[in-house]
């Protein structure tokens, strides 16, 4: 489903290369998770996935289902069905929380050329929705994020992505900031939503959320590369011994 | 100020009235007024000592005046669009002028219970007249400590506009309809509010009125009234108004204006306010659109002269393509205004380098207890936020258009109707829609 090959990422305004040749395919159905040390770039993967700006590819390709992500605008990947949970959701005072969603759903309806969702029905879909993540009517017609604690973003980043049914969807630190019962929730939110046409990559710094949303598959990352690969018993190796063991069998 | 410059000073001042002289020459006042014709004499004699603006008036500093002051009105193609009429769903009492003269035939009849409206040239030729004690009063009380001769020349000047006397609450609003249908017109109009003691009264306005429009609107509440004003003006890309509010407010009275504006060549709408009795509250509030050749003026200036007032003054300004955007607003709290609350809030989104913004906050301050607050502020739209709707599947020019009626709502939150403020946004998204990439 998504297959990344020997990407290279460097920033745009300056001279500092983050990717250094990532090799990575997530299949439908299956969650990959990874893991790695702070500013290894695992961030700048997924947003260089998403389309932001600021980024240079310098070599490699990242495709959805076949398609070439890199030469299309976010808006397009999202319609595509791309969707990332952001490390920091961002605040937009003045624009309402529905509205936003409402509009999303119905843009990439639109794209897709399947019909938009009535407000009626849209209503209906996104009420049940919110309350499986406990997330009232207040939330609802809020600004989006403003006022939002660290927890009720995440849980409203899960929110945006039950709405979505995207089919390939990247968590970036969704656990960080969340305390015990938070996380489960949104555990069950992405649970609810694994299927055999879905696939998810799943960043993450600890090994919590992880028993939670069982991978089949973990990656480590350091320094802009995919250093490391296994099952979920590499995780467990994260937790009790930290990266330092991994990264010097690594190098030696 | 040395003697030179105190010299060079005395002899622009001699120069610009000798030009409003000469400006004014052959100009003969409307005829057929009784107290209305000593009204326009005084404005008259006003403006001649002030003289018509000019480039080097540290008050027009930003907007150039020329083209308001000039003899002929720069002429302004009439612009047809086929849009439904703004605030057409509203239930409303219709006054419609056409290029500034009052159209019976399109106008309803202007009975409304509780609210007395009558056409400032009948009203003008009575002996005895409410609108007496206003007329001209509220503007000249106005000229301290800021000129604004352009408002004393419509006093003089005005040749039609309704006086409109509120005794009890309205139980719909009254609309003023400016249609514009000459390219050469030059609309002159002044109208009269005054509201008794409890009165309550919704004033709507909307339509690019003239080739050149003058208008000014004066606004009298008495103890514990309240006014509402929406005004929309219109879309004709090629008018230039200058419009002035004057209002004086009684104890618990409530003030609030909200002005949308969208094209035009130059808009110039100067807000003056004063609170003469505790515990009132005011609000004046602005959005405008503009692209290209479009300059837009907000000034306002607030006097609070009694205790326990609030004023809040929030504008907005979206801009692009080289469009240009001033805000000049004063809060002036006198000795023994105590406990004012004012607030001051004026922003720009650029939506290109080509625009600009240019704004002069002040606070004058002359009480110890006093809450007082300025802030203004220009931008551009927020890319984090635009990339956030995108990756959602927002395609940019709608995401775009999302981020700008959100910058602009605050403004139009001061709209306390829901279905006024609607019509509000819907003529923003209208705007914003027929615009995009
Ligand atoms: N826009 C940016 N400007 C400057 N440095 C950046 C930018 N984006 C990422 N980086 C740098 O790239 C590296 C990887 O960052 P990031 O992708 O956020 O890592 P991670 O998510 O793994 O913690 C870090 O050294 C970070 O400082
Ligand atoms: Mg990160």
């Amino acid at each position: 489903m998504l297959e990344i090959k020997g990407l290279k990422v460097k920033l745009e305004e300056e001279d500092k290369q983050i990717l250094k040749g990532v090799d990575l395919t997530v299949e439908a159905g299956k969650v990959h998770a990874i893991m790695g040390p702070n500013g290894s770039g695992k961030s700048t993967l997924s947003y260089v996935l998403s389309g932001r700006d600021g980024y240079e590819v310098t070599g490699g390709s990242a495709t959805l289902d076949g398609e070439d992500l890199l030469e299309l605008e976010p808006e397009e990947r999202a319609a595509l069905g791309l969707f990332l949970a952001f490390q920091y959701p961002v605040e937009i005072p003045g624009v309402g929380n529905m509205t936003f969603l409402r509009t999303a759903v119905n843009a990439q309806r639109k794209a897709r050329g399947q019909e938009e969702m009535s407000a009626t029905e849209f209503l209906k879909v996104i009420r049940e929705k919110a309350k499986t993540l406990k997330i009232d009517a207040d939330m609802l017609k809020r600004p989006v994020n403003v006022g939002f604690s660290g927890g009720e973003k995440k849980r409203n980043e899960i929110l945006q992505m039950a709405m979505l049914e995207p089919k390939m969807c990247i968590l970036d630190e969704t656990d960080s900031g969340l305390d015990v019962d938070a996380m489960k929730l949104v555990a069950d939110g992405v649970n609810a939503l694994r299927d055999a046409g879905r696939g998810f990559l799943v960043i993450t710094h600890y090994q919590r959320l992880l028993d939670h949303i069982k991978p089949d598959v973990v990656h480590i990352m350091a320094d802009g590369r995919i250093v490391k690969t296994g099952g979920p018993e590499l995780a467990l190796e994260v937790e009790n011994n930290g990266y330092a063991d991994i990264l010097a069998e690594v190098a030696a | 100020m040395s003697a030179q410059v105190q010299s060079k000073r005395a002899q622009l001042k001699e120069a610009k009235l000798a030009a409003t002289a000469e400006r004014l020459e052959g100009q003969s006042l409307p005829a057929g007024g009784k107290w209305a014709s000593a009204a326009r004499a005084d404005a008259l004699s006003r403006l001649r000592a002030m003289g018509l603006p000019g480039r080097r008036d540290e008050y027009w500093k930003y907007t150039r005046p020329d083209t308001l002051t000039q003899a002929e009105a720069p002429a302004a193609a009439v612009f047809a669009n086929d849009e439904a009429p703004v605030f057409g769903e509203i239930d409303r009492v219709k006054i419609v002028f056409v290029d500034g003269v009052f159209s019976a035939e399109e106008s309803d009849a202007l009975d409304l219970a509780g609210v007395e409206i009558e056409r400032l040239t009948d009203a003008g030729g009575k002996d005895i007249h409410w609108a007496k004690d206003i007329y001209g009063v509220l503007e000249a009380r106005g000229q301290d400590p800021v000129e604004r001769p352009l408002a004393a020349y419509n006093t003089a000047f005005a040749s039609d506009g309704v006086v409109i006397r509120v005794t009890g609450k309205a139980e719909k609003p009254v609309s003023l309809i400016y249609r514009h249908e000459s390219e050469s017109s030059d609309a002159v109009l002044h109208h009269v509010i005054k509201l008794e003691e409890g009165a309550d009264l919704t004033l709507l306005e909307n339509g690019p009125a003239a080739a050149r429009f003058n208008k000014v609107l004066e606004v009298e509440l008495a103890d514990g009234a309240a006014f509402h004003h929406v005004r929309a003006q219109g879309r004709d890309h090629e008018r230039r108004a200058v419009t002035h509010i004057f209002a004086r407010l009684g104890r618990e009275a409530t003030f609030k204006s909200f002005t949308l504006t969208v094209n035009g060549k130059l808009t110039r709408n100067e807000c003056v306010i004063e609170f003469t009795g505790d515990e009132a509250v005011a609000h004046v509030a602005g959005a405008c659109l503009g692209d290209g050749d479009f300059v837009h003026d907000d000034t306002v200036f607030i006097t609070h002269d009694a205790e326990d007032c609030e004023s809040r003054q929030v504008f907005k300004k979206v801009l692009r393509n080289g469009a240009t955007g001033v805000f000049q607003g004063k809060i002036l709290v006198k000795p023994g205004a105590q406990r004012t609350d004012g607030y001051q809030k004026s922003q720009s989104l650029l939506l290109d380098d080509d625009s600009q913004f240019l704004a002069k906050p002040e606070l004058e301050i002359y009480a110890d207890d006093v809450a007082c607050s300025h802030g203004s502020t220009s931008g551009a739209i927020d890319e984090e936020a635009l990339f956030y709707l995108r990756s959602r599947g927002v395609p940019s020019p709608e995401a775009t258009d999302l981020l700008t009626l959100a910058f602009l709502a605050e403004a139009v939150e001061e709209v306390e109707d829901a279905r006024l403020a609607e019509e509000i946004t819907g003529r923003l998204e209208g705007w914003l829609t027929r615009r995009r990439d």
